[in-house]
C-alpha cells in the first residue's frame, strides 16, 4: 500500500523543466481546446509573452515529483493499486511557453478510509526566478488488498 | 465581460466533447501518463476494471475548456479543482460522449472573481464532482 511514516516528507527539489511553445500546443490539443489556446498572437494581445498553458498543464510538472514517489523505496506505493482521487491547481500566475519550471513535493496528509489509504501531495511550482507559480494538490487512493 | 454582468445559477457554457481511443493515445503523449489501463483492454480487464478508462486528468482537461472559451484567456483561471467520482470508459470502436454545463457558483465582488461550477456527465451520471474554477475578473 503506501507506508504512512511519509506523512510530511518532503522530497528534493526536480530538474528544470522548459515549457515549449509546441508542448503547450500538444496538451492544448489533447485536452481538446478551442483555437485560441493556439493562437500566439491572441495571447500577444491578452498581455501574455507567449502561449498560456491550458490551467491542467501543471500535471507534466507535478508527475516529476510524482516519479520521486514511485521510485522511493521508503513510500513503499503500490501504484498499480492507485486511482486518482481528487486534484486541484492553485495558480499564483499563468504558466506561459518559455517558463522554466521546477517543483517541489512534500506528502500533506496520509489518511486510511475503509481500507483505503488516501495520499495527498502538495506540488508547488517555481519558476526560474525561484517564485511560486502554481500548487497542485492531488489525492490518490490507494486500494487495499 | 465584466463581474456585475453575472448572476449566481447562470449557464456561461455548454459543451459536448467525444472522447475515442484516438484522443486516449493523444493525452498519453501529450501529458507522459502511459498507464496501460488507458489504451490495452487486456491490461484494464486484468485489474479488475470494466474496460479501458479515460485519463482522468483528460477529463478534467476538457472539461474547463468551455470556460476558457467563454473568458477567452486561460490566464483568468486562477483555481481549479475536481473529484473524480465515476470513471469514464471508453469503447474500442466508438466514442465516449462527455457532455459540459458551466455555471455561476458564486461572486465575490471584493476580489473581483467568479466560480464556475461545472457539471460533467457521461452515459447521464455525473463523473466529477465539486468541479469549481474561480476566475479572475
Amino acid at each position: 500500500m503506501v507506508n504512512p511514516n511519509i506523512q510530511g516528507k518532503k522530497y528534493p527539489r526536480t530538474a528544470p523543466y522548459v515549457v515549449g511553445r509546441e508542448k503547450v500546443r500538444e496538451f492544448a490539443r489533447a485536452v481538446m481546446a478551442g483555437q485560441e489556446a493556439l493562437d500566439l498572437e491572441l495571447a500577444h494581445q491578452n498581455g501574455h509573452s507567449d502561449l498560456v498553458a491550458p490551467p491542467t498543464f501543471p500535471v507534466v510538472v507535478q508527475e516529476q515529483s510524482l516519479a520521486l514517489v514511485i521510485n522511493d523505496p521508503e513510500a513503499q506505493l503500490d501504484f498499480s493499486r492507485v486511482v486518482h482521487g481528487e486534484q486541484r491547481f492553485v495558480y499564483q500566475r499563468p504558466i506561459v511557453a518559455g517558463d522554466v519550471l521546477t517543483s517541489e513535493l512534500s506528502v500533506a496528509g496520509i489518511k486510511t478510509l475503509a481500507g483505503n489509504h488516501m495520499v495527498t501531495f502538495e506540488t508547488e511550482i517555481y519558476d526560474a526566478a525561484n517564485q511560486l507559480v502554481c500548487t497542485a494538490i492531488s489525492t490518490l487512493v490507494v486500494r487495499g488488498e | 465581460m465584466q463581474l456585475s454582468d453575472l448572476q449566481v445559477g447562470q449557464v456561461v457554457a455548454e459543451k459536448t466533447y467525444e472522447i475515442t481511443r484516438d484522443s486516449l493515445v493523444r493525452y498519453a503523449g501529450a501529458s507522459g501518463d502511459f498507464n496501460p489501463i488507458h489504451y490495452r483492454d487486456d491490461v484494464a480487464v486484468s485489474v479488475g476494471l470494466p474496460g479501458v478508462l479515460a485519463h482522468g486528468m483528460l477529463t478534467m482537461g476538457l472539461s474547463v475548456q468551455p470556460v476558457v472559451e467563454w473568458i477567452g484567456d486561460s490566464a483568468k483561471i486562477v483555481d481549479y479543482g475536481v473529484r473524480f467520482t465515476k470513471p469514464v470508459v471508453v469503447p474500442k470502436d466508438s466514442p465516449a460522449e462527455i457532455s459540459v454545463v458551466a455555471t455561476i457558483a458564486a461572486i465575490d465582488s471584493e476580489s473581483n472573481k467568479a466560480r464556475v461550477d461545472l457539471s460533467s456527465s457521461f452515459d447521464g451520471q455525473t463523473v466529477l464532482g465539486k468541479a469549481q474554477v474561480w476566475v479572475q475578473f
